[in-house]
């Protein structure tokens, strides 16, 4: 009897639509994330998570609407995340159907960010994103990234982790902007580092492209694995990624 | 059915998922159409004392109480379940419960929290709630819970049935006590299998 490894299906969102490549056969519309995380929802997914790439913070009231749309539909959590920058806004995020919320860049910027979330609505609200890459010059060889990686921030990660969590981030979505988009694989040395530092959930994310890529990142000390372009291009499904965990000895949901 | 809007999260997710179990659902905190209703869900997110705070603020304890002893059911669900209890310490607060049922809430021992995800139930013998559900998953999201059962039930009253999960210790998953029922994870989010939980809840409330 134990918590099993859970498979989530990322859908990056701007002004309710999705952004990135959508190629499944059998969608009204392909761009319509109510659609699309209902069909994940019906595939066996464990949790679903949106990430709102907006460039503005113009158009959060589309946010609001799709994240009630979904709710309404899809009863598994929902995290949703990007452009977070208030309690505020996690307030709102979770009147309109979130479970739980993404924070990123803003509390980089103000840790006392995460205190203020945490204390307020419950450490289990709370993921901090992590866009890490490779970098000698920090002492873990590790340094956290803003504006979705393309950004340096001069922090060392692991540093940035370990502080969040004390703070009161319930769980970290760990994203290797070094792997992310090579499809070759997680990155197993990053995963382990994170999880022999925290006491919370560990997402693994980035780099997905073949299935026998998901276990290793698991034995690394991931609790949950994310991918988001495998899943959207049909290279293969949420149910094949849990067979594939299943034959590795790694317990799934079915 | 009324599902208890009294200021703690979560409130739409429970009352849709009450809906798709064939349930019609008012979201209110009026004292009157929440003791009257056939069911009460009561959910709760958030720091035990903070939803202590917010139901003891909008009278859901006198309402909980009324239904209580009229037989009229209810259910709690995650710290909706732990404010049951008579006492939580959470984050170092320590605070008063409901006191339907004694004992303590506070954290589990595990190397991971908050236990987050999908688990297992040991559903106790002759649960009503898990009745064609012994086998699936449901999702908890939580780092504390009941973690002993100290209420002595004497014959004739019914035992209760007690439904036990685990995550690095036993904890309670799920309570059924007459008309006084709690789940500590949340069937609006586990899926098909919550629905088929809730649906069994709807299920008792028509045979009692």
């Amino acid at each position: 009897m134990a918590v099993v490894t859970r498979v989530i299906p990322c859908l990056d969102v701007a002004e309710g639509r999705v952004v990135k490549g959508v190629n499944f056969q059998n969608l009204r519309d392909a761009g319509n994330p109510v659609e699309l995380a209902r069909r994940y929802y019906e595939q066996g997914a464990d949790e679903l998570t949106f990430l709102d790439v907006t460039a503005t913070v113009d158009n959060r009231a589309t946010t609001y609407e799709m994240v009630t749309a979904t709710a309404e539909q899809v009863f598994i959590p929902l995290t949703v995340g990007g452009g977070v920058r208030s309690a505020e806004d996690v307030s709102r995020l979770l009147a309109s159907g979130a479970d739980k919320v993404g924070v990123n860049s803003a509390a980089i910027a103000r840790p006392g960010l995460v205190d203020e979330i945490a204390d307020r609505f419950g450490n289990q609200v709370l993921v901090l994103s992590l866009d890490i890459m490779r970098d000698p010059a920090q002492p873990s060889g590790f340094a956290v990234t803003t504006h979705g990686g393309r950004r340096n921030a001069g922090i060392d990660a692991l540093a940035w982790a370990a502080e969040a969590v004390e703070r009161g981030a319930g769980e970290l979505l760990v994203n290797s902007i070094d792997a992310d988009g090579t499809t070759e694989g997680f990155d197993i040395e990053l995963l382990r580092d994170v999880r022999a530092i925290a006491q919370v959930p560990v997402i693994a994310s980035g780099g997905a492209g073949r299935l026998e890529h998901f276990a290793p990142a698991v034995r690394a000390g991931a609790d949950a694995v994310l991918a988001a372009s495998v899943f959207h291009s049909g290279t293969f499904s949420i149910g094949q990624v849990k067979q594939a965990l299943a034959q590795d000895g790694i317990e799934v949901r079915s | 059915m009324v599902v208890l809007d009294y200021g703690s999260g979560n409130v739409h997710s429970a009352a849709k998922a009450l809906v798709r179990a064939g349930a019609d659902v008012t979201l209110t905190a009026d004292r009157k159409a929440a003791v009257e209703a056939d069911g009460l869900l009561v959910p709760g997110v958030g720091a035990f004392d903070a939803v202590m705070g917010a139901l003891s603020g909008s009278g859901g304890g006198d309402i909980i109480d009324a239904r209580l002893a009229g037989q009229r059911p209810v259910l709690g669900i995650c710290v909706g379940m732990q404010v049951l209890f008579s006492r939580g310490v959470e984050r170092g607060v320590d605070a008063a419960g409901l006191g339907q049922w004694p004992g303590t809430v506070d954290q589990l021992s595990a190397p991971v929290l908050p236990h987050m995800g999908w688990n297992t139930v040991s559903a106790g013998e002759g649960s009503r709630l898990f009745f064609g559900l012994e086998d699936e998953r449901f999702y908890f999201v939580h780092s504390n819970a009941a973690r002993s059962w100290e209420l002595d039930v004497i014959p004739p009253f019914p035992r209760p049935v007690l439904s036990w999960s685990e995550h690095g210790e036993p904890f309670l998953a799920a309570v059924e006590n007459g008309p006084l029922s709690a789940t500590q994870f949340h069937p609006e989010k586990s899926g098909e299998a919550g629905i088929r939980l809730l649906s069994n809840w709807l299920g008792s409330l028509r045979s009692n």
